[in-house]
């Protein structure tokens, strides 16, 4: 179900109207029920993989959780009795056991999601390369279908297994309770990546109706809408055009391309969170931002601290601290220090752990080389920035020119155009085809297709224009608004005939001007031969 | 004071709910396409419920019959009183739910449904979907024949809240769209579509050559529905063909229809092979090249047509009937009067 | 607690670890400055710090680090 069919509203407008009709002791089994039913329809065979990792998680968290009680209680109990030799020995013991059920239960998991994700993708390179050695013989690929939100699911159960492991959490004992964590559905199409943490303390709450929270979250939701179907949807055309033919769009195009690729991306993916979030909040549940302005940002760095906050705080977390923090990591860092130097040799290990996490990050995203370059491209831009900045603070301390607001408005245009150039990585089918355009940029030399009229060809009309620029100026504001606190709570301080007239407008510029439906087009009813 | 304090919030909400639902059933209003002018077929279908419901005769079809057949001469002639249910495209499933819809309100004694539709099997194109199922009144009848008639991709509940399907015609509204918000503009004459001008048919192309001939089973089922429930309700159904020279009638077409009215014991009138019979002249009775008659042709026809209801049928003269009388002097009124207005529009003035 | 002051002040010559709270929060220290940050205090007070341990509570402040360094120098 996408966000934007009549199947889904109704289905959520359903799921809130009982959610608060029920004994609130039946709120979170309603979910539970909620979130199966919504997979359901989406495939009967995608249900088989999200019990594998439920299950497979809630019972190695439950025996890890154990195994950790056990210790206690047994060093507790024969307290004077060891020597400290003899409790290290125990510990390390006990500690080798919980390893390996983690690690089983990683692998495994891990290795579902790889084997319908990436199965194809690895058939193609070994196909690749028995051509290059002039083999004829091509492996045949296998036709399985990804199910719903699976690298989102998988994420937030073994983030979960390893909050365990470590034992940040306890084990939820509850495998029903589990269950719901797992499959929530305002989660299920596009994220964000919850921690037990976070959306476990409201979750399974007792929500009594509160017509305050209730609106704020349709509020949330509409807005979402806003985004998802006024911009985004509209721009899509455009963006489709561009990439799907090279040869007609290049040079210039590339550029407009480049630039509404990033506008969608943005729109849509907000657009979605904010809906999904909006959801949870009519129902009392808060889940957790996902993103923090991302394009007022004045670095790459600072980025990726805005933008998927879930996602990248994740693989902060759970790949770049552990591996860079690592006991072999360490070795490896006092080797290099001996060897290149007290500088280099420090830096060595944190450019090795984080080219481990943009490659995963690239691949996560999906199963391309132009993903896998997406994540490297950004893994270089970082560490380069990183590498010159004694440079930038020479420059600045030389020129002091760098405080002012022009600057810091250069300084997010720079990070801008950076993200859109990085962006391009997702959009074209190969990865030759993804250089050759944005090499056309430089070439090409037809930037007078931005005045000509020739954008008026890209199957968005004048008035799609308008509503676009309508549509940015309006999140702009928004965000700018969004700096000293919640709009929403701003717009709850007005008087109630502008607070109503406000987000009647919105919803009316979202019934009116979303790009859904079959779309009325004069020309198709115009009387022809019958 | 206090009392009164207690119930604001709930007046409130109810004030917000009435502006709210009032500007939506407003907004609705304005975007639905009205088709008073330009494209008037879109708004046949509506009219027949402001009609007295008393009819001898009604027609079910294409624009086969609401082009062809001139009510007004079936009146003025021979005392009948007809309406023709007919939108653009008509598919056999929409001419069927517009006969049970009809039956809803009364039984006539004869439907002519024209067969041309036989040849689709499925609904061809949302527009012409539109056009016939929106000007239905709710009833069990539209819902089945919205069910009928939708096409992959289309959504039931976009023909129960239009605006959903019309939400962005608000850049394309013009001044009949305000002028018509709540009122309407009779378009048609009992269902029928004038014109007056005239462009011969020359050069009709032959027909392509199909792969199958054969009429799909889903328009078999609605042919044989309809049959049954004429039948079940005491109504003599005729099959026509209307004198069209395109699209093209195929001989293996006109095979399977002769074959079902024998097996069916109906009465089947190919207009095609009585042109000599009528009169037609595809030089002078049809405005567009032989697709559809005009005036001229549609007279002719109803007038060769009336003589078969009242011969073969025995259908009774009305025009005795004081109140029918009446209502009928104010169409042939209107009819006159567009027929003039017509005639000035393509400068033909004087040649009546 | 000086030797402490020593490293982080290395890092970020600028600012005042010895009353600065908020240094996760406010984006003070980066990931890559914690990495070497961890690194030196391995070094240094022969602790372990593993990845567990890096959360906002215990980098925050100067004064949280140093008490999860005597934490962990006491399991040792």
């Amino acid at each position: 179900m996408l966000f934007t069919s009549y199947e889904f509203l109704g289905f959520v407008a359903v799921v809130i109207l009982a959610y608060y009709l029920i004994p609130k002791k039946c709120q979170w089994p309603l979910l539970l029920a909620a979130s199966y039913l919504f997979y359901l329809i989406a495939g009967v065979d995608c249900l088989v993989y999200i019990l594998a990792t439920t299950v497979t998680v809630y019972f190695v968290a439950l025996r890890i959780e154990r195994n950790t009680l056990r210790q206690t209680a047994y060093l507790k109990e024969h307290k004077g009795e060891l020597s400290k030799d003899e409790k290290k020995a125990y510990k390390e013991g006990q500690k080798k056991i919980r390893l390996r059920w983690f690690v089983c239960c990683v692998l495994l998991n891990i290795g579902i999601l790889a084997a319908v994700k990436y199965t194809n993708f690895f058939l193609s390179n070994v196909n690749g390369i028995l051509t290059a050695f002039g083999q004829t013989k091509q492996l045949s690929f296998f036709s399985l279908a990804l199910p719903m939100g699976i690298s989102f699911y998988t994420f937030q159960a073994l983030g979960y297994l390893i909050d365990v492991y470590r034992g940040t959490v306890p084990a939820e004992k509850n495998p029903f309770r589990f269950a719901l964590f797992v499959s929530f559905f305002p989660q299920l199409v596009q994220g964000p990546i919850s921690r037990f943490g976070d959306l476990g303390r409201t979750l399974y709450g007792e929500h009594a109706f509160d017509a305050r929270t209730v609106s704020y979250g349709l509020q949330r939701v509409l807005w979402g809408y806003f985004k998802k179907m006024v911009v985004a949807d509209r721009i899509l055309a455009a963006v489709t055009a561009i990439i799907g033919d090279t040869n007609t769009y290049g040079g210039a195009y590339v550029f407009v391309g480049m630039l509404f690729y990033t506008l969608q991306l943005y729109a849509d993916f907000t657009g979605g969170i904010d809906i999904t979030i909006g959801i949870a909040e009519t129902m009392g549940i808060t889940v957790q931002e996902n993103f923090n302005r991302p394009y007022f940002s004045k670095s790459l760095k600072e980025y990726w601290r805005r933008w998927h906050i879930s996602m990248c705080s994740w693989f902060r977390d759970y790949v770049f601290y552990p591996v860079s923090v690592s006991g072999f990591m360490q070795k490896f860092s006092k080797f290099a220090r001996g060897h290149f130097g007290q500088k280099v040799g420090k830096r060595l290990p944190v450019y090795i752990s984080s080219f481990a996490v943009w490659f995963a990050t690239g691949i996560w995203h999906g199963a391309s080389w132009n993903f896998i370059v997406w994540g490297l491209g950004n893994w270089a831009v970082l560490m380069l920035s990183e590498e010159l900045e004694p440079l930038y603070e020479r420059f600045h301390g030389r020129f002091r020119f760098g405080e002012g607001l022009p600057y810091r408005v250069f300084q997010m245009g720079r990070t801008f155009l950076l993200v859109c150039c990085l962006n391009i990585f997702d959009c074209y089918h190969s990865l030759g085809e993804t250089f050759r355009a944005f090499a056309s940029m430089f070439t090409a030399g037809n930037w007078k297709v931005l005045w000509d009229g020739s954008l008026m060809e890209l199957g968005l009309t004048g008035l799609d224009y308008g509503i676009l620029g309508a549509g940015v100026a309006l999140m702009l504001s928004v965000s700018l608004l969004g700096r000293s606190g919640s709009v929403r709570d701003k717009i709850a301080a007005r008087p109630y005939p502008l607070r109503f007239a406000i987000w009647y407008g919105l919803f009316l510029a979202v019934l009116l001007m979303g790009a859904y439906g079959i779309g009325y087009d004069a020309s198709q009813f115009i009387y022809n031969q019958f | 004071m206090k009392r009164e304090h207690k119930h604001r919030p709930v007046l409130k909400f109810i004030l917000s709910a009435i502006v709210a639902l009032g500007g939506l059933f407003l907004l609705q209003r304005l975007l639905v396409p009205k088709y008073v002018d330009g494209i008037v077929e879109g708004a046949f279908v509506a009219e027949y419920y402001k009609e007295e419901k008393d009819f001898d005769v009604i027609f079910i079809g294409d624009c086969e019959v609401y082009e062809n057949f001139s009510p007004i001469v079936l009146w003025e002639q021979y005392g009948i009183n007809s309406y023709i249910r007919g939108s653009a495209e008509q598919y056999i499933w929409q001419s069927y739910y517009l006969l049970e819809d009809t039956l809803r309100y009364e039984t006539p004694e004869v439907v002519i449904f024209n067969i041309q539709s036989l040849q689709f099997d499925v609904s061809q194109n949302e527009a012409y979907n539109r056009m016939t199922l929106e000007g239905m009144e709710w009833s069990p009848a539209k819902v089945k024949a919205i069910l009928a008639s939708m096409k992959p991709g289309e959504k039931f509940l976009d023909y129960v809240f239009p605006i959903l399907r019309y939400h962005s015609r608000w850049s394309e509204l013009e001044s009949t769209d305000l002028r018509y918000l709540f009122d309407t503009k009779k378009v048609s004459h009992n269902g029928y579509y004038m014109r007056v001008d005239v462009r011969p048919a020359e050069n009709v192309p032959e027909g392509r050559i199909l792969a199958d001939y054969s009429f799909g089973e889903n328009a078999w089922k609605y042919l044989d529905m309809m049959t049954e429930l004429c039948e079940e309700k005491g109504i003599e159904l005729i099959l026509i063909k209307a004198p069209s020279l395109y699209p093209y009638w195929y001989e293996e077409w006109e095979v399977q229809v002769e074959d079902y009215a024998a097996e069916h014991n109906l009465k089947y009138i190919n207009f095609l092979e009585l042109t000599e019979e009528v009169g037609i002249d595809y030089s002078l009775d049809t405005y567009d090249a032989g697709l559809h008659m005009n005036l001229s042709g549609a007279e002719k026809l109803a007038s060769w047509l009336g003589n078969f209801l009242k011969e073969e049928i025995g259908l009774l003269d009305r025009r005795g009937e004081e109140a029918l009388a009446a209502s009928w002097k104010e169409k042939i009124a209107d009819y006159e009067a567009e027929k003039q207005a017509q005639y000035e529009k393509y400068g033909m003035t004087g040649e009546k | 607690m000086e030797d402490l002051l020593e490293i982080l002040r290395s890092l970020h010559p600028d600012v005042d670890f010895e009353t600065e709270e908020y240094l996760i929060d406010k984006g003070i220290l980066d990931s890559m400055d914690i990495v070497s940050l961890i690194s030196e205090i391995n070094d240094a007070f022969e602790v372990t710090i593993t990845a567990k341990d890096i959360v906002p509570a215990n980098f925050n402040s100067a004064q949280a680090l140093y008490e999860l360094i005597q934490e962990l120098a006491d399991e040792e």
